[in-house]
């Protein structure tokens, strides 16, 4: 009824005077041989701990020793400084599971092999058999995963504009605080790196076909090149591309860290759609905050744009400016803010869908993360050649 | 009490996180072979001390020496030479989960070099059969095995190395009764043939009672009361009352107060 008695602490044992290294049991002396012969005895002396058979070709040195050793009759095992359960067990490999009778032993090393005695191993791991055919099975399962993926993509989609219709009829309930949030983390603090990204382009950009231009006296085109290129194309991919890579593999990974820490089960105990809560915010404010980058990156990289054309051709900032709504048209801008919005919505959706998909373990959340960015700029490259199919020739 | 050298010593700690001061002017020693366990509420420090003994966090003020010298000035070489002479069972097992169970134990044994790799293997199903675990549960994957087989998963690699000095954080919480006292019984079977030293953070009053040769109680920032667990239970403070003599203690203990009934004979 009263208190059990604390086990004694084994201060005097032989035990733990055999098993525990009161210090340094890093410089283990080795000795030439830790395994003598002699006769029908066999004595082991040094240490036969970890440590010590860590050392580069102590554990064959010995296995060797052993060996020969085997037939032994008698094993005194008193000199051994320090025995631990690896020691023990290398040992025990060649004693054939049991302590061969007449072996002089401290009651520590009787206890440790007691210990083995009673927790026999299973010989060998239980291991399939060959399969010659794993590469074609490769090849079938790698179709039926990008089936799958294809197929929840989808259901992902058609959740979300469930969602978004839900939202539109009752827009009061929607997820406001988080739409905002997502709003400035996406759109916000991508400001700095999308302009630098599309300043530099600009320059590098207008640079080069300020030379070739110049060769046929056709600087003034400049414009429109520039114009052009930049608004419809450079603009839109490079913001999403950067995007994607910033933000994309961020929603990826915190839906997937929710995974890994049960927050996911939580909200679906809790009755809390995942759709609403964690796919519809993403989505609206990549959807909206994704054109707005786009205007941004095709703004900043204008402005690159021009500074390279005065410092290489000579225009001036002024009539470069008056020259830009000519030579690039309305139906440009246009292009490049349907552009950013399918981008937008493209990465959203990926990202979340590869945040869903994470398994709880963390080779599972890095694997999520690299194949959500991979596809989305995949995507995102696949989607403005459609484009560049479908606009042909409008506004150029 | 113990003439011997302390195996852990820490000397008036000095732990805080920005103005939150969790440990003030803490002292407290710990001696080879025993099993200590630390005591104390919820957010006393129990597991940020464990911290500062393993060196994951540095101290304010003070110095925690293990094995005689200041953990921090173990570096490079010595560093890791000291951390092959213990072993750490955290609290949510922190297995990893990239790895099956068996390259989880055979990490560390892998990582000393030169081990040939029949013998790890049966190091690590030795240690797994010590656990009551088969070959089969080997291959598993961390997020396959239940609450009770990740807590002996991590014990097992904790003990991979045969360590001198075994942390347990909450090595029972978690656990049904009969798991839990699988486990006392395990770490206590281990602890009479292998002789290490165990420190231990642990809520479970059985688990004091079962194990522990020396109780040290955490509150108001320092080492409130420490002895063993008749000397720690008769000590009078709040807390003490609270946990030692509380409707759980009576429950686990069987006694209401000590001194009134005679505690001590089992």
């Amino acid at each position: 009824m009263a208190l059990p008695s604390p086990p004694e602490t084994p201060k005097e044992s032989e035990a733990s005077d055999a098993l525990v290294s009161v210090r340094a049991t890093a410089d283990a002396v080795n000795k030439a041989s830790c395994v003598q012969v002699q006769g029908e005895r066999c004595v082991l002396t040094g240490n036969w701990n970890v440590q010590a058979l860590a050392v580069k070709g102590e554990v064959r040195k010995r296995r060797q020793a052993l060996e020969t050793a085997k037939t032994s009759t008698a094993w005194d095992l008193s000199d051994i400084g320090l025995l631990d359960a690896v020691g023990a067990q290398l040992l025990w490999q060649y004693w054939d599971q049991k302590i061969p009778p007449g072996t002089a032993l401290s009651s520590g090393q009787q206890a440790l092999f007691e210990i083995l005695a009673d927790h026999p191993i299973e010989e060998a791991l239980p291991k399939g058999p060959t399969d010659w055919l794993s590469w074609l099975r490769a090849i079938g399962v790698g179709l039926f995963v990008a089936l799958e993926h294809g197929q929840k993509l989808l259901l992902l989609l058609g959740g979300f504009v469930l969602d978004f219709a839900k939202f539109v009829v009752h827009p009061l309930r929607g997820p406001w605080r988080e739409i905002s949030a997502q709003i400035y983390r996406v759109g916000t603090q991508a400001l700095g790196i999308t302009a630098l990204v599309g300043f530099l382009i600009g320059v590098v950009l207008s640079y080069l076909s300020a030379q070739q231009l110049a060769l046929f006296g056709a600087g003034q085109f400049i414009v429109k090149l520039l114009g052009i290129a930049t608004v419809r194309e450079l603009g839109p991919v490079l913001a999403a591309i950067l995007v994607a890579g910033r933000s994309g593999s961020s929603i990826t990974a915190q839906i997937g860290v929710m995974r890994v820490t049960q927050e996911l089960d939580a909200m679906q105990v809790m009755g809390i759609s995942h759709g609403q809560r964690l796919i519809l915010p993403r989505v609206i404010a990549l959807a909206i905050a994704m054109p707005l980058l786009v205007l941004w990156t095709d703004a900043v990289a204008l402005f690159g744009g021009m500074i390279a054309a005065k410092l290489e051709l000579g225009l001036s900032l002024q009539w470069f400016f008056a020259e830009l709504p000519d030579a690039v048209g309305i139906t440009n801008y246009k292009i490049s803010l349907i552009k950013g919005v399918t981008f937008g919505i493209w990465i959203a959706l990926i990202a979340c869908h590869f945040g869903l998909r994470i398994e709880p373990n963390t080779e599972s959340l890095g694997r999520g993360t690299t194949a959500s960015v991979v596809t989305a700029i995949t995507g995102v490259i696949l989607i403005d050649a459609l484009y560049a199919i479908l606009f042909n020739e409008m506004g150029i | 009490m113990q003439q011997e050298a302390p195996i852990i010593d820490v000397d008036n700690l000095t732990t805080a996180f920005g103005t939150h001061v969790v440990h003030q002017d803490l002292n407290l020693k710990i001696f080879p072979k025993e099993i200590l366990s630390l005591v104390g509420g919820s957010g006393s420090g129990k597991t940020t001390l464990l911290r500062q003994i393993l060196g994951l966090d540095r101290p304010r003020a003070g110095v925690v020496s293990v094995f005689g010298r200041p953990v921090h000035d173990y570096v490079g070489a010595e560093r890791i030479a000291l951390t092959r002479r213990w072993g750490m069972l955290f609290q949510a097992g922190a297995l990893f989960s990239a790895l099956p169970v068996f390259d989880n134990i055979a990490l560390p044994l892998r990582e000393m070099h030169n081990l040939p790799e029949d013998l790890i293997r049966e190091v690590v199903l030795m240690r797994l059969s010590w656990m009551g675990m088969t070959a089969r549960d080997a291959a598993l994957m961390p997020s396959d095995l239940s609450g009770g087989m990740i807590k002996r998963v991590a014990l097992a690699r904790a003990l991979a190395l045969d360590p001198e000095l075994l942390f347990l954080d909450e090595p029972t919480a978690g656990l049904d009764p009969q798991r839990s006292d699988e486990f006392v019984e395990l770490i206590r079977a281990l602890h009479r043939e292998l002789g290490f030293t165990v420190v231990m953070v642990t809520h479970d009053l059985d688990t004091i009672a079962a194990l522990s040769t020396r109780v040290a109680v955490l509150a108001e920032k320092k080492v409130l009361v420490e002895g063993t667990l008749e000397e720690v239970m008769k000590v009078k403070h709040p807390f003490l009352d609270a946990f030692f003599h509380g409707e759980r203690a009576v429950r686990a203990f069987g006694v209401a107060n000590p001194k009134e009934a005679k505690h001590g004979k089992s």
